[in-house]
């Protein structure tokens, strides 16, 4: 701990500039959600300040109105879950097997999974359209199969989040010493490599959750729905509301990174970096 | 050696069935094309312990994972009690590792890392525990059972990985340079401690190292290894005095390698003819080197004239004070000698001083110099003080 803290000051800018960094940044985040926040007590053109719209989220009688973003955020809930579920059980697995059988594919492994955060979403719709007209004669067209879609959306974040817990655990040594201890592969992989992975597992899952949830482009070119363009739908009927559901979606989104980096923060299970 | 293992080893440690035979037989091993393990042939007793020792990248680590079955061999047999293992698997081969680099699971604490190898055999909670504890005790950290691996110093660490190696009574114990990320005082102690664990429970044990100091202070047998085979096998004073190749003689300990030819009644060296028995039996004209331990050159003062037998005119060039010895370096026309003489007469031997070094006729060894003799790039550290 001492030694990682004693090696950074020598990098770390004065506490003048730092303070002014993370003011000048902090705004930046800061100004936009205070405006939305002020935004949805307006009453209105006529100016004054109201509750209503918050309230009336909770109004049965306008329930109706909500009943597209109920189902687009019950739609983005089950995209996350397939989405993280095809990060645990096709990245995960492929990632374990390379680092430790086939390291002269990490290379190829890496670029593979980095290049989607260079495609726009826009070229990735027009290469998946056809794709997806065949998906959907053999899956049919539910909007769960979007997920396969966002697994590769994904990838690049799940990726890095993964291999940043296997390059700081000599996961090589450690498989091999419960080898010698007597446990198979099945039994290393379940005793040792995943009980160390655990942070980057966690890590990668999170973030996909918060990358599916705040996706639009590829759900509103490939005419599903899910939270994002179920609010911008929305947002052409009832603009307040809208905002409020964004503001919510980008409190949880905050919460989900939160806990990422408590994470990566938690004691106890420091690999011997 | 049946006393001191009833009193001092744990009981469920003291097993019947510790101590296998190993046997490697032409053990061939290559990655990609190039050779790693070039036949190489070794043979341990029941209990014994076996230093490996080479300079790097030799192939050390490769006999030692190709015996544990972390390597497959690419021919030659390995038994374990007569039984050819090269088809087993590592998990079936019941033998202990210890790494070289720190190998804790840093998920588990010191006690439950002990432990792993016994939760994999399905041995109870509670034995489990006792015999963690036992095995802790045996290596001296019974009171860390609940740390975790960063929480321990390296050599705290080592010693828990030893617990783990040896708490299932393997049938064979294997190091990795265990001791090589360690202080050299650490170094030390630790490795008198795992010489008097491995004789208390008499595990035949294969030790890896390149540190022939280590090599040959703790071990039964020391094993030299060049090129992917093994140069030679013998016990710590017969590799000091009895090297059997040039990289061995130049390998353990210091030496002085003169080159020279054989002829009638002894070796032509520098000018001067070297009575040494061993040339007798040689044939005339053959090129050889003449191998002299430094502590066995007598030097004196030079008074003038011609040398007597067996000796070389030079200046001291050098001086190196080793304790209770200093190594002196002594140059001259075709000489070039080091000498180890007690540091008290190295008093009146200063540097540029006109010596005279007497080589022993006895002590000498030769060695034919038909082979290339290899040059070692690291200078060994002195043996045996
Ligand atoms: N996984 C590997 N792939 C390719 N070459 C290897 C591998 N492991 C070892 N080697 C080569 O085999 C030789 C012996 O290596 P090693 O057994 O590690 O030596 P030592 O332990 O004595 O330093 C070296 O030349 C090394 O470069
Ligand atoms: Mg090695």
């Amino acid at each position: 701990m001492s030694r990682s803290i004693a090696t950074r000051i020598g990098a770390e800018p004065g506490k003048a500039t730092r303070s002014v960094i993370l003011i000048i940044v902090g705004l930046v985040f800061v100004v936009p959600i205070a405006a939305m926040l002020e935004f949805t007590f307006r009453a209105g053109l006529a100016g004054g300040y109201t509750f209503a719209h918050w309230t009336g989220i909770f109004d049965p009688a306008q329930a109706s109105n909500y009943s597209n973003l109920l189902v687009g955020i019950g739609n983005s809930v089950v995209l996350a879950i397939v989405t993280v579920a095809i990060v645990l059980v096709v990245l995960l697995p492929t990632m374990i097997l390379v680092h430790l059988q086939f390291p002269r594919l990490r290379r190829v492994l890496e670029i593979i999974c980095i290049v989607p955060i260079t495609v726009p979403a826009i070229v990735l719709v027009v290469g998946l359209a056809p794709v997806y007209s065949v998906v959907v004669t053999i899956l049919g067209g539910d909007t769960w199969t979007l997920a396969f879609a966002y697994g590769i959306t994904v990838l690049p974040y799940a990726y890095r989040a993964i291999q940043a817990n296997l390059g700081a655990v000599d996961m090589i040594t450690l498989s091999e010493a419960g080898r010698s201890l007597g446990a198979g592969w099945l039994r290393v992989l379940w005793h040792v490599i995943l009980p160390n992975l655990r942070r980057g597992i966690i890590a990668a899952s999170f973030i996909s959750v918060a990358v599916v949830l705040g996706e639009f482009t590829i759900a509103s070119l490939l005419n599903r729905t899910n939270m994002q363009t179920a609010l911008l739908q929305l947002a052409q009927t009832d603009g307040y509301v809208a905002v409020i559901f964004a503001l919510l979606s980008l409190i949880v989104a905050f919460l989900i990174l939160l806990l990422i980096g408590r994470l990566g923060r938690t004691r106890g299970n420091r690999s011997t970096s | 050696m049946t006393a001191t293992t009833a009193t001092s080893t744990p009981s469920s440690l003291s097993a019947p069935n510790t101590g296998a035979t190993v046997q490697l037989i032409d053990v061939v091993k290559d990655y990609a094309g190039q050779r790693a393990l070039d036949g190489v042939a070794l043979s341990i007793n029941p209990g014994e312990f076996i230093a490996l020792l080479g300079p790097s990248g030799c192939g050390k680590t490769t006999a030692l994972r190709a015996l544990s079955g972390l390597e497959q061999v690419d021919g030659g047999h390995i038994l374990i009690d007569g039984k050819d293992v090269v088809d087993v698997p590592v998990n079936k081969r019941d033998i202990g590792m210890v790494f070289q680099s720190y190998s804790l699971f840093p998920h588990l604490t010191a006690g439950e890392n002990v432990e792993f190898g016994l939760r994999m055999r399905k041995v109870g909670a509670a034995e489990r525990r006792r015999r963690a504890a036992e095995t802790l005790e045996l290596v001296g950290l019974d009171h860390h059972v609940g740390r975790y691996a960063h929480q321990l110093s390296g050599g705290q660490q080592q010693r828990v990985a030893l617990a783990r190696a040896l708490v299932t009574q393997p049938r064979v114990l294997l190091l990795d340079e265990p001791l090589s990320a360690l202080d050299a005082k650490v170094r030390v102690q630790l490795r008198e401690e795992i010489r008097r664990i491995q004789l208390d429970l008499g595990i035949t044990t294969l030790y890896v190292t390149h540190d022939q100091e280590e090599a040959l202070s703790v071990s039964d047998h020391v094993a030299v290894m060049y090129g992917g085979r093994i140069e030679q096998m013998g016990s710590p004073a017969e590799m000091y005095s009895a090297p059997a190749t040039p990289f061995v003689a130049e390998y353990i300990g210091t030496m002085n390698r003169l080159e020279g030819t054989v002829v009638d009644g002894g070796v032509s060296h520098a000018g001067t003819t070297l009575r040494i028995e061993e040339a007798q039996s040689r044939p005339r004209g053959e090129r050889v080197l003449v191998l002299v331990r430094p502590e066995t050159v007598a030097v004196e003062r030079a008074n003038g004239g011609g040398g007597g037998v067996n000796t070389l005119v030079g200046d001291v060039v050098t001086q190196t004070f080793l304790g209770p010895v200093t190594r002196l370096k002594i140059l001259g026309d075709g000489v070039d000698v080091i000498a180890d003489v007690p540091t008290q007469k190295a008093l009146s031997l200063p540097v540029g001083t006109r010596v005279a070094a007497v080589l022993p006729a006895e002590g000498a060894r030769l060695l034919s110099l038909k082979e290339d003799v290899p040059q070692i790039a690291e200078e060994p550290v002195p043996a045996g003080r």
